[in-house]
């Protein structure tokens, strides 16, 4: 009960005076923090790792680093400050002032698009739990550590919402969400890519690099939402997505770096001498974006949705960077292209553009990935190496919309049950390229040093030299 | 004043009153002769309630059976003495002759459901005085009774037709009209007249309807009498049906005052009930009053009060207030039902109530009120109760909360919201289905129900209210503004429609009686064949009617 609320919990909220908080929250931290016991990362409790902590949502807020133990991280709530008279941008309610109160109407919907975002949260961490033991080096794992203690400041945001405006239901709902579990049969996380294991930190970096690039998109149309609290919850919640998508930019840069260090010293591009050196080869690489893209596209759902319609026409979520897009913000008769297969072809066609939200919002994705992965491909180049990593075809390897009946290769054709079966192994990680993974993660905590397969960054976090000890086992 | 008064006559223009008295009845003329009144059938056909069609044939419309109701109502108040009453008809050759088709033709469809509804109502109060208050009722046809006007006798408890080689009962409407006898007709001839099916059969598909001996063979009347001997006949068995009432001798009526009411855009004002409308969210919160103190123990106080006695008081100005709003409001799709005062003074009430059941007044007063609960029972609109401190939903008044479709209770820090049961609320209040509203909770399962009546008396906190189930949800202080804001702005963005088959089908449970057919299978099915092209569209039966032209069928069965 003596919890004092500002010191303990960072918040730009009043939680001191806002009772009907102070009362959810008397129950949902303690089976928090029960949770972050039992499901976050493995043996972490002791240690004192140097982290970043938001303490206020001004710049300077932002630059708190200390070494503390996780289960003591001060999880804040934090609200990007309102915008005066703020307007619903978009939708049937365009010119509206924003709501300030969930509109009965859509409760259950906002409910719903609140919790399936709020479970990805502490879905990752309960996927990266084991990445401490294989660590290459302490910066790399104070990076991970930071990521999970984010993306539980996540949850608590998510968990805000659900406290401050869904009453009853809310608090079951803020519960529901530390009692699922990532991979588990009975009471699964919601979404199939966050039941999926992150074994290695290879997937660890692709992971961060592509998936938190969704929870990026995600965040970034529902921080359009007429829903004014959730739209300044999700702003808030980029700038540390940020963060997330440098560790796995540069995670991936640095292996494909220290390949490239390794190739060049041995002048070979064969993946055999390349392994027995102890480096991913980039074919490896080449073979695990292939999955993470595809895996994750198919986080953004069918290409055509009458949910995502309704959605936006409700002023629910609206598009990525919705402001600056120059049109009437309603779509009442706008049209976007699609592809659709037909027989054993794939075509483009145009369709009510209300109904393909959530291609166009994977496309806005797909274009920053490929940003991301031309600055990758820079890094070849430096070491006088001509390769590239391409990133495949929308249509490969999908589970959910038009191409999930149907086998696409990388380069776009479509391809024979057979051919599929004969060729994925040159598309997709191999069951002998993740052992070969597997077999490179041995644990380096010694301060300064490396694992042989990845190049150190170039810089420290918040300028510590190499050498900094970024985590503290006690 | 100027500028309220003006708005009060514009406001009250285009709406429907239902205020009336005597004196300006256009249709309907009532007469006493000691433990006999008369009521005469004699419509004026210009005098429809809406402009566009003549009440000719001695049919009607809303606008009569208003005048019916309220002449039944004085009936039962003013005239104690009163013990038999006879419907006859002012017209020659013609008893009644229905709903007028041209109307029906002209409304809206809500303007049918709506006027239907008030007609079976009206139709089940004579039913209900026949059965509780001492009233016995004598159909006297003498002349044609066709359609709404066989329906109005078979509300009776007797059917006299009079022999005069011509007149006939009948109901033409599926033959003429192309729609079902829907004011209760169809259901009466088989659950009250107990009519052969098969003789039911021929009698709705024929229009010129049966008379004669036949008539009282299949039991569609009592007996049917020569002209000559009709009106001694008549005078006989009204005095037999007498005989066996025991409506009081020699007591003095109570004046049914008008009813006094401010109406604005707001809404409708009265002393003890208040119905406010917030017309952005489509609700309308219904508050009923306590009074300060209980003024009235013994028979005599009681009657001295008369009108003005708080539950009769009471139950007329929710009366108006709940037709108002069903007549007039038709987008108001929530009715917010809260009460207002001390549960302890709304509980020695029902204690007077309860002592003097047997008085003639006290019998009429819960008359009222059971036909009033009755009302809100049928109503198509969403019905939520706000229990809150300050509220007084004990006994009789907590039948309001028990009609709800939900009730939201809070639980607030100091303790001091309460609900509590009388006597009224074990039986007798029941509801359309014959059982009291908590056994019909409960669907007559006697272990709730018992628990809950084992608690008359004691005030009730929100959680014991909650374990005996009488309330749907108990939300604290710190969720009760937005659970009770959300729940009903998620009920008001629901299809209308739907919510009405909905709350109909959920109302009533489990079990059946005739008046649950009356207002369920037979205006479910009334309804439905009144949206339907083969009576209202353009070649329609319904809208052909007295065109010459033949209705066109579409021939699919459904
Ligand atoms: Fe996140
Ligand atoms: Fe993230």
């Amino acid at each position: 009960m003596a919890i004092n609320y500002s010191e303990r919990i960072p918040n730009n909220v009043d939680l001191s005076t806002n009772r009907t908080l102070q009362r959810a929250l008397e129950n949902w931290q303690p089976a928090f923090l029960d949770w972050w016991g039992e499901m976050g990362p493995d043996g972490s409790t002791d240690y004192d790792v140097y982290l970043r902590t938001a303490v206020s949502v001004d710049p300077a807020g932002w630059a708190h680093f200390e070494h503390v133990k996780m289960p003591d991280y001060r999880w804040g709530i934090f609200l990007t400050p309102p915008e005066q008279d703020r307007k619903v941008n978009f939708g049937d309610h365009k010119g509206e002032n924003a709501w300030q109160e969930v509109p009965g109407e859509y409760r259950s919907t906002l409910r719903r698009i609140i919790v399936t975002q709020g479970d990805t949260e502490p879905a990752s961490v309960e996927q990266q739990r084991h990445l401490g033991l294989t660590c290459p080096s302490l910066y790399d794992l104070r990076n991970l550590f930071q990521v999970n203690v984010e993306e539980g400041r996540h949850l608590w945001a998510m968990v805000y919402l659900l406290h401050a405006h869904f009453g009853r239901d809310g608090r079951e709902e803020g519960e529901a969400l530390l009692e699922r579990r990532s991979g588990d049969e009975d009471n699964p996380r919601i979404l199939t890519a966050f039941n999926e294991k992150t074994p290695d930190w290879l997937s660890f970096f692709m992971f961060t690099f592509f998936t938190d690039r969704d929870g990026k998109y995600q965040l970034a149309s529902l921080a359009e939402s007429a829903f004014d609290p959730l739209s300044r919850t999700c702003k808030f919640m980029l700038t540390e997505e940020a963060h997330h998508l440098f560790v796995g930019e540069s995670g991936v840069g640095r292996a494909i770096q220290r390949t490239c260090e390794v190739m060049k010293e041995l002048k070979t591009d064969d993946p055999a001498k390349l392994r027995a050196a102890g480096v991913i080869d980039l074919p490896t690489l080449q073979r695990y974006v292939n999955f993470h893209f595809s895996v994750t596209s198919d986080l953004y759902g069918a290409e055509i949705s009458s949910n995502a319609a309704t959605y936006y026409t409700t002023g629910l979520k609206g598009r990525f960077e919705e402001t600056k897009i120059d049109d009437d913000h309603k779509l009442g008769n706008a049209e976007y292209e699609v592809m659709d297969v037909a027989g054993d072809r794939i075509l483009t066609r145009h369709v009510a553009a209300l109904t393909a939200l959530n291609e166009r919002l994977r496309d806005d994705w797909v274009t920053d990935v490929q940003a991301g992965v031309d600055r990758w491909n820079r890094i070849p180049g430096k070491y006088g190496i001509d390769f590239k990593i391409v990133l495949p075809h929308k249509g490969f390897n999908r589970k959910i919309g038009m191409f999930a009946d149907v086998h696409v290769s990388p380069d776009g054709r479509m391809v024979s049950e057979a051919e599929w079966t004969h060729q994925h192994k040159h598309w997709l990680p191999t069951e002998e390229d993740r052992l070969f993974v597997h077999s490179l993660m041995g644990r380096c905590i010694e301060p300064g040093k490396f694992a042989n397969w990845i190049a150190p960054p170039s810089r420290g976090i918040n300028n510590q030299p190499a050498n900094f000890e970024y985590v503290r086992f006690n | 004043m100027e500028a309220a008064a003006s708005t009060e006559a514009r406001v009250a223009d285009d709406r429907v009153d239902y205020r009336t008295d005597p004196s300006h009845y256009k249709h309907w003329r009532l007469a006493f002769d000691g433990e006999v009144a008369t009521l005469t059938l004699d419509i004026d056909e210009d005098g429809g309630i809406r402009p566009g069609y003549k009440l000719k044939l001695n049919s009607y419309d809303l606008g009569v059976d208003i005048e019916l109701h309220d002449a039944l109502q004085r009936i039962r108040f003013e005239h104690p003495e009163v013990r038999s009453v006879v419907f006859t008809s002012g017209k020659p050759k013609i008893f009644c002759s229905g709903a007028n088709i041209y109307m029906l033709g002209l409304s809206s469809h809500a303007w049918k459901v709506n006027f239907c509804k008030f007609t079976n109502e009206t139709r089940n109060g004579i039913e209900d005085a026949s059965q509780n208050s001492g009233l016995k009722f004598i159909a006297a046809c003498n002349g044609t009774t066709a359609g709404g006007g066989y329906e109005l006798a078979l509300a009776c408890d007797e059917i006299v037709l009079v022999d005069d080689r011509n007149s006939s009962v009948s109901l033409p409407e599926v033959p003429l009209l192309g729609v079902l006898p829907g004011t209760g007709g169809l259901t009466r001839v088989t659950d009250k007249r107990k009519v052969r099916r098969d003789h039911a059969d021929i009698f709705c598909t024929i229009s010129e309807g049966v008379r004669g001996k036949r008539a009282v063979e299949w039991k569609l009347v009592d007996d049917v009498v020569r002209a000559q001997k009709f009106d001694e006949h008549i005078r006989d068995r009204a005095a037999a049906l007498a005989a066996g009432s025991d409506r009081p001798a020699g007591a003095r009526g109570v004046a049914l005052t008008p009813l006094q009411r401010s109406t604005d855009e707001a809404g409708y004002h009265y002393t003890y009930v208040d119905a406010t409308i917030d017309a952005d969210k489509r609700t309308v919160t219904l508050t009923v009053k306590s009074p300060a103190a209980v003024s009235a123990t013994t028979p005599d106080e009681m009657l001295a009060q008369g009108a003005n006695w708080w539950p009769l008081q009471m139950a007329r100005e929710l009366d108006d207030a709940i037709l108002n709003l069903r007549t007039n409001h038709l987008d108001i799709g929530l009715w917010l039902l809260r009460t207002e005062g001390d549960a302890r003074v709304v509980l020695d009430s029902d204690a007077t109530l309860v002592a003097h059941q047997d008085h003639w007044f006290v019998r009429e007063t819960i008359g009222m009120l059971r036909r009033t609960l009755s009302r809100i029972d049928v109503s198509s609109r969403s019905l939520y109760a706000l229990i809150e401190p300050g509220s007084c939903f004990a006994g009789t008044l907590l039948e309001l909360a028990l009609a709800g479709d939900r009730s939201y209770m809070l639980d607030d820090e100091n303790g001091s919201n309460r609900i509590a049961l009388s006597a009224m609320n074990t039986g007798m209040l029941p509801m359309v289905n014959g059982l009291s509203r908590i056994a019909s909770r409960f669907y007559d399962d006697p272990a709730p129900t018992q628990a809950a009546y084992a608690a008359v008396g004691e005030p009730l906190s929100p959680e014991q209210a909650m374990a005996l189930g009488l309330v749907t949800e108990i939300p604290d202080e710190l969720d009760w503004a937005d659970e009770v804001r959300i729940a009903q702005e998620e009920r008001a963005a629901l299809s209308p429609d739907a919510l009405t088959g909905l709350e109909a089908n959920l109302r009533f449970g489990i079990f059946e009686t005739m008046n649950t057919r009356i207002f369920g299978r037979l205006s479910a099915w009334q309804n439905w064949i009144f949206i339907r092209p083969n009576a209202v569209g353009e070649s329609g039966a319904l809208k052909l009617f007295g065109s010459g032209r033949k209705p066109q069928f579409d021939w699919n069965r459904v």
